[in-house]
């Protein structure tokens, strides 16, 4: 019954979703208050009627209802409860479900708090958000409907493919959709602003906060999918340029130069139309990877299998919104009018700069991603596209851009003194080269590439912090007059310098572990023992052990250093014996919260022997600290009052902005 | 400098930028991507030693064979033609005598081929989709192969 009351009321969100995308629109035509006014109201019932539906479902996983087809395919009554919960969304019906759940709590939440967006911008962005909202909805009811249920209930359910139990994987796909789906919102403002034909520099003010949520939940999601790879897959590595982690990966990037873009027009009303066009871009790239994850189009480890009815109702949702959106602006976009001029060596010329290789390096992860799948299409012929492409244009496209991250924001609005900037950052330009020295006198020999990459990643840490150091004076004024410049800072300074150390880190991060990592594939017995790195690794022994879903191979190893115990790791074999499937569950020591030690179980052999892969990878958690520390910095963003308390009066504001500016 | 130079600039900058990007990934599209082939293409076509593809396959029963510590070698076939392959390191948890497999490498100039990875699919049942293509092309598809990713 709960399940039926479930598919009830997500229809009955889609009714609401219908009047939400047309009455708003209508009264914003008319200027009837009362027709603009409804939009909230409704945004936030479809919440509630689509939370009921999730919850529905939760109900039937939580429960095992096995008469529920998808809670069949994707469950088993003995699974530990926290799987149960998060099998809901490791389903494709479930994970569109979660799709538009997410997408309906952005549009509440817009409904709920945007009490000084002027009413005809919030209508109109609620009637956006009703346009996709519906859409999807219908995409879940018509092809992938959860609700589903078998005439004869069967008695115990299929199973979650057990490398999706876990609890990194049960985490990540809320995070990616809060990300992706996050950028609906920006998407829907500039559609309302296209379609009231009026836009200034509140506007970035009024989306920047929306921007920062998605743009920091994507960098956490992303950050949290490569750990899981890294220790769940046992090959030790993070990143594939894998079509489904770029299809993630696009967003962020043309996120992130939203992000900078929005300030500029914030700031100095200039960039208008760019920005527009940008937060379209991004929100089609999440719906891109929507299709390409969610209509089964690719080969990879992600791809769970689809149907292809499926893959052509997205691509239709896709052409919509996408040819949609990039006409209105191709038609109204010219009527905007543009703001400021700069010179090109300034603060705007920096973000500018910034935009460019952002967008080039999207558009080269665009066409890797999608030329296998145009090329295969017209000619037949199959290729795969990896880490050598990327790396030869991902790559150089960046290197310039990360050169460029410390001296931006120490440019002046308007026009800028390049000169003075870099005399200002000659502490980290010193550390960049000393360390660039240091590393390459220490590893005597080899390419200089790495030493230069470290050297590139100090330039961009210890850079990011030089703004910060001015603006409280350290080193000029007493320590305690620095201290209370540092409190009394805008948030928005702390988030910038967070959001560039992160990058920074992670930069260092892969930099380091790829360069000096060290590893050994090797068949060992009970007793075998073998170094790497100054580490030696000694097998004791294996056992058995069982659970009631899956039996473990558990070797024991002991890691001495020195003839000191490090530690001891169990690495195992796991095989899930419902699915008669086998996983690698690895081992992982971290040495001083930076290094590890990485240990993964292959085949067992004859004579006892078993296939044994250890990696040393020096500073690799930095690759997912720094993402850490780069949503940290976007929260502190948020956090800005500015942003927070917004703006009561569009003229006042707009004017103060360009003022203390 | 006028409004006009400053945008002219602008517009320069830009398209100096597109013109880099544009001109890497065209140079990588020629140099950096890897064909898939099967044993039968590269019986028919060739393929130069030294070139990287990725070759895909069922692996032959009863071929694999571990040489020495984790080095070891077996042969990929379409029913068509077969091709040995070397490999040092760890295989994937669901290689199996009999399963489709899609490795990346070189060929030698004996004929045989170095794969340094072999890839790794997370269902039991799956069946590279080229795999699944290449043995239809050979006439030696069954059904009984497993599901194939629906395109």
């Amino acid at each position: 019954m709960i399940i039926e009351l479930g598919h009830f009321m997500l229809v009955l969100a889609l009714a609401l979703a219908l009047i939400q995308s047309v009455v708003p629109i209508w009264g914003a035509q008319t200027n009837d208050s009362r027709l603009m006014a409804i939009a909230s109201p409704i945004a936030i019932m479809q919440f509630l009627f689509v939370g009921l539906a999730f919850a529905a479902l939760t109900h039937a996983y939580v429960t095992s209802d096995f008469s529920v087809q998808n809670v069949w395919e994707n469950s088993h009554s003995t699974m530990p409860l926290l799987y149960k919960f998060t099998s809901v969304w490791g389903n494709h019906e479930g994970s569109m479900l979660l799709w538009v759940f997410i997408l309906v709590i952005f549009s509440a939440l817009v409904g709920a708090f945007g009490l000084n967006l002027p009413p005809k911008l919030k209508a109109n962005t609620l009637a956006v958000q009703g346009w996709i909202t519906a859409a999807f909805l219908l995409f879940v009811l018509l092809t992938s409907n959860p609700f589903h249920r078998i005439a004869n209930a069967p008695i115990e359910g299929r199973d979650l493919n057990p490398i999706l139990q876990d609890i990194g994987l049960a985490i990540h796909p809320p995070l990616l959709y809060l990300g992706y789906v996050g950028f609906s919102i920006a998407f829907s403002f500039s559609i309302a602003a296209l379609l009231e034909g009026r836009i200034d520099a509140a506007w970035a003010r009024w989306v920047r906060p929306w921007v920062l949520v998605a743009w920091g939940l994507l960098t956490l999601g992303i950050a949290m999918g490569s750990y899981w790879a890294y220790y769940e897959l046992g090959w030790g590595g993070y990143w594939f340029w894998d079509p489904v982690e770029n299809a993630s990966f696009m967003p962020w990037l043309s996120g992130t130069a939203l992000l900078h873009s929005a300030i500029v027009m914030e700031k100095r009303g200039a960039l208008k139309v760019w920005t527009i066009l940008l937060s379209i871009l991004t929100f089609s790239l999440s719906l891109l990877g929507t299709f390409l994850v969610r209509s089964g189009v690719l080969t990879s480890v992600h791809a769970f299998a689809t149907d292809p009815s499926r893959g052509v109702f997205i691509l239709i949702l896709l052409v919509a919104f996408i040819g949609g959106g990039l006409s209105l602006f191709a038609w109204r976009a010219p009527m905007l009018k543009q703001g400021g001029v700069f010179s090109p060596i300034s603060r705007e010329g920096s973000l500018v700069l910034n935009n460019l290789f952002l967008s080039a390096a999207t558009a080269a992860v665009l066409v890797g991603t999608l030329y296998p799948l145009a090329l295969e299409a017209t000619t037949g012929a199959k290729i795969s596209v990896g880490a050598p492409f990327f790396n030869a244009t991902f790559g150089p496209m960046m290197v310039p851009l990360l050169i460029a991250v410390p001296v931006g924001p120490l440019l002046a609005w308007k026009r800028g003194d390049l000169f003075a900037a870099m005399q200002r950052l000659f502490i980290a330009l010193g550390a960049a080269i000393f360390v660039t020295v240091l590393c390459y006198a220490l590893i005597n020999g080899g390419s200089a590439l790495a030493p230069l990459g470290i050297g590139l990643a100090v330039w961009v840490m210890v850079g990011a912090l030089a703004e910060m150091q001015l603006r409280i004076g350290l080193f000029k004024l007493p320590l305690g007059k620095s201290f209370s410049r540092l409190i009394g800072l805008p948030r928005t300074v702390f988030g910038a310098a967070l959001g560039h150390f992160g990058l920074g880190m992670t930069l260092l991060g892969l930099i380091v572990a790829s360069a000096y990592q060290t590893e050994d594939i090797l068949v060992m017995k009970p007793g075998d023992q073998t170094s790497i790195s100054g580490y030696t690794f000694q097998l004791d022994g294996f056992r058995e052990h069982a659970e009631f879903n899956y039996v473990d191979l558990i070797g024991s190893f002991q890691v001495t250093k020195d003839g000191q115990q490090v530690a001891e790791l169990h690495p195992a074999k796991r095989v899930y014996t419902s699915r008669n499937m086998p996983t690698t569950e690895t081992a992982i020591h971290t040495i001083g919260g930076v290094t590890q030690l990485y240990l993964s179980l292959g085949d067992a052999q004859e004579n006892n022997g078993i296939g044994v892969r250890i990696y040393y990878k020096p500073w690799v958690t930095f690759i997912w600290l720094g993402c850490v520390v780069m949503f940290i910095g976007g929260c502190f963003s948020i956090s800005d009052r500015r942003l927070r308390i917004g703006a009561p009066a569009r003229k006042g504001r707009a004017k103060q902005a360009a003022g203390t500016a | 400098m006028s409004r006009k130079q400053k945008r002219m600039m602008l517009i320069g900058a830009a398209g100096a930028v597109l013109f880099a990007a544009v001109g890497l990934i065209l140079f990588a599209l020629q140099n950096q991507i890897t064909f898939f082939m099967s044993p039968s293409e590269i019986a028919e076509k060739g393929v130069a030693p030294g070139q990287r593809i990725r070759l895909g396959g069922l692996v032959k029963e009863e071929s694999v064979e571990r040489t020495d510590k984790a080095h070891v070698s077996f042969v990929v076939t379409d029913g068509g033609s077969e091709i040995k392959v070397a490999y040092a390191g760890i295989l994937p948890d669901l290689f199996r005598e009999g399963q489709g497999v899609v490795t990346e490498g070189m060929m030698n100039s004996d004929g045989s081929f170095a794969a340094d990875t072999v890839l790794a699919k997370h269902d039991e049942n799956y069946m590279p989709r080229e795999v699944a293509d290449a043995l239809k092309e050979q006439g030696h598809w069954q059904d009984s192969y497993g599901k194939v990713e629906i395109n």
